[in-house]
């Protein structure tokens, strides 16, 4: 028998209706495998008695015939979702300690479905970064390796590593600027980010609220249709969350795209783009035509300017989002001397919690939101937002149905490589447009580079139709027919 | 944009940061880089263009404003790195 642990999200859930195999061995065969997989630093938090409880209830549901879409599946949980007295703490320092009082929507969706939760994940701090080096606990480690150790994206890396390794079925993530997308092509899993709206943000740390959205990390197109049905919904407590229906995603992978139009935008073939993610991207654009799709070229015209834009407006979100990390409320305060006021209390605790990546954009963010620089840098971003939108608005209403480029720029590169920030934020060149414009996208494996690394590709829909999306990358996936998974050296 | 260091001294003020006063001069080099960064977008044409407010068009829901919540303060103090008598405990404020 295969291992429990290398299932799918629909194998597990089929074979557990089928009685053939129990949640408690699927979750058990999960714990073993984090428990030999310490070398990865993917689960930072550890909750297996949790993980048992919940997998005897879902038995127990499974038994009585009332088996949730979800039941019995065990799943890693992003720290950056609050959990109900497990410790939530965004790999940051400042919230050292913190254990909520309350569960996340997702989370709580997710566990209404049958769902059980492993433990929580490594990520880049406050989920900003991209190689997962900002945690306070350390690098996630990809599983795929050459040579050195290779960092597994960010910043879901906890998330991506744990799924491409088989520590759990699926994982969840957070997506502010490629936070799932760039992972998951890091380590040759798939993740989708959907619409802004579809996933309520309540109990997830905020980062940049106008950017989060929550969505599923899984070992294929399937998994993810049924796990970001599980996640989506209206949900009263956060007022951005959309009041629409959800559709069945799996129900809405056919595999047919006949007559389908994918449009390929010329700004995103970058000068120095090297030659083997060029060569994948054609491969996928014929992929889809001999699928039946109509190709066409496209233009995006402000794409250039979406990484900037997100420089100032994701920044700028975060230094008021974190001002709440102060020392009085949770988390960690610093030791004061004395005579210390309430100010150097704050600055002080501020000091010694956030890392330095954070300080950074909180910094850059008051900045560009201060007295004479609001209209220069803060407003210009919100404009040039609007024109990435409406360059994304013109395609579509023209006929387009999804567009496909590169998820990455590169393959996943050594950990310790020392980027300056500029190079770092690059990483996400062709997801932050995405965000930015609130629109969906999903990142899919399709290829191996040079060096045996994972490549992915990204496809990015309608808003709202995430069933579409779903349904042209379930069509690629089978195409591109990626099966690759790493060495076990760990 | 060139930031000196007075500019990151005043800035890590505003954001409640303590930094060293030796770290300035090499945060201030940080800042002008992502600013210089940033300041590409100033080679767009913006004219007559309304900032965003909102990525998808929607009305924001009205509630009944009735109240729907309340009567936990232990679990609002358990977090609390000093929490005194139900309430947060803090550094003298006022003299």
């Amino acid at each position: 028998m295969t291992e429990l642990n290398t299932f799918t999200l629909a194998a597990a859930r089929d074979a557990m209706r089928k009685g053939e195999v129990s949640s408690r061995e699927l979750t058990q065969g999960c714990l073993d495998a984090i428990e030999g997989a310490g070398a990865l630093n993917a689960f930072v938090h550890h909750t297996p008695e949790i993980a048992l409880d919940q997998a005897d209830q879902a038995d127990n549901r499974i038994k009585a015939g009332d088996a949730p879409a979800m039941c019995g599946l065990p799943l890693g949980i992003k720290d950056l979702f609050c959990t109900k007295g497990v410790a939530s703490q965004a790999a940051s320092g400042i919230l050292n300690g913190f254990q909520p009082e309350y569960e996340s929507t997702v989370t709580t969706q997710l566990f209404d479905a049958g769902a059980v939760m492993l433990g929580k994940l490594n990520m880049d701090e406050f989920a900003m970064g991209s190689s997962n080096e900002t945690s306070v606990y350390g690098n996630a480690i990809n599983p795929w390796k050459v040579d050195a150790d290779l960092t597994p994206g960010g910043s879901s890396g906890g998330s991506a590593t744990a799924v491409a390794a088989d520590l759990c079925l699926a994982a969840t993530g957070t997506d502010t600027g490629g936070s799932i997308r760039q992972p998951a092509a890091f380590t040759g899993i798939t993740g989708i980010k959907p619409t802004y709206g579809r996933v309520s943000r309540w109990g997830i740390i905020a980062f940049a609220s106008s950017l989060d959205q929550a969505g599923p990390m899984t070992k294929d197109v399937r998994d993810a249709a049924i796990m970001l049905e599980a996640m989506c919904g209206h949900d009263p407590k956060d007022s951005t969350s959309a009041d629409l229906p959800v559709p069945n995603f799996e129900a809405a992978l056919t595999g047919d795209i006949k007559g389908k139009v994918i449009g390929i935008p010329k700004e995103y073939r970058m000068d120095g783009m090297p030659a083997e993610i060029e060569q994948l991207w054609s491969d996928g654009t014929a992929m889809l035509k001999d699928a039946g799709a109509e190709v066409r070229d496209i233009s995006l015209p402000h794409t250039q300017y979406a990484l900037p834009a997100y420089y100032v407006i994701a920044p700028a979100e975060a230094s008021s989002n974190l001002a709440r990390y102060d020392g009085v409320r949770f988390g960690h305060r610093a030791a004061l001397a004395a005579g210390d006021g309430i100010t150097e209390m704050y600055e002080k605790t501020r000091a010694e919690g956030f890392g330095p990546e954070v300080q950074r954009r909180v910094m850059v963010g008051t900045y560009v939101l201060s007295a004479g620089f609001y209209d220069a840098y803060y407003n210009r971003a919100r404009k040039v937002r609007a024109l990435i939108k409406r360059d994304f608005e013109a395609v579509f209403a023209d006929g387009v149905d999804a567009i496909l480029t590169p998820a990455t720029p590169s393959a996943a590169f050594e950990l310790g490589a020392n980027l300056d920030p500029i190079q770092m934020y690059l990483n996400d060149v062709f997801t932050v447009t995405v965000n930015l414009a609130g629109l969906p996208g999903i990142s899919i494996p399709a290829g191996l580079d040079a060096k045996g690394l994972p490549l992915g590709l990204q496809l990015i829909g309608r808003p709202w139709e995430e069933a579409d999306l779903l349904n042209v990358a379930y069509s690629l996936e089978r195409a591109a027919g990626f099966v690759a998974k790493p060495q076990k050296w760990w | 944009m060139f930031i000196d260091t007075e500019t990151a001294r005043r800035v890590a003020k505003l954001a409640r940061i303590k930094v060293d006063e030796a770290a300035l001069p090499a945060l201030a080099k940080e800042f002008s880089a992502i600013l210089g960064f940033i300041e590409q977008l100033n080679e767009v044409d913006v004219t007559g263009i309304e900032p965003m407010t909102s990525v998808t068009p929607q009305r924001l829901k009205r509630r009944d404003d009735v109240v729907t919540d309340g009567d936990q303060q232990p679990a609002v103090l358990a977090n609390a790195p000093d929490a005194r008598e139900g309430f947060f405990a803090v550094p003298k404020v006022v003299e």
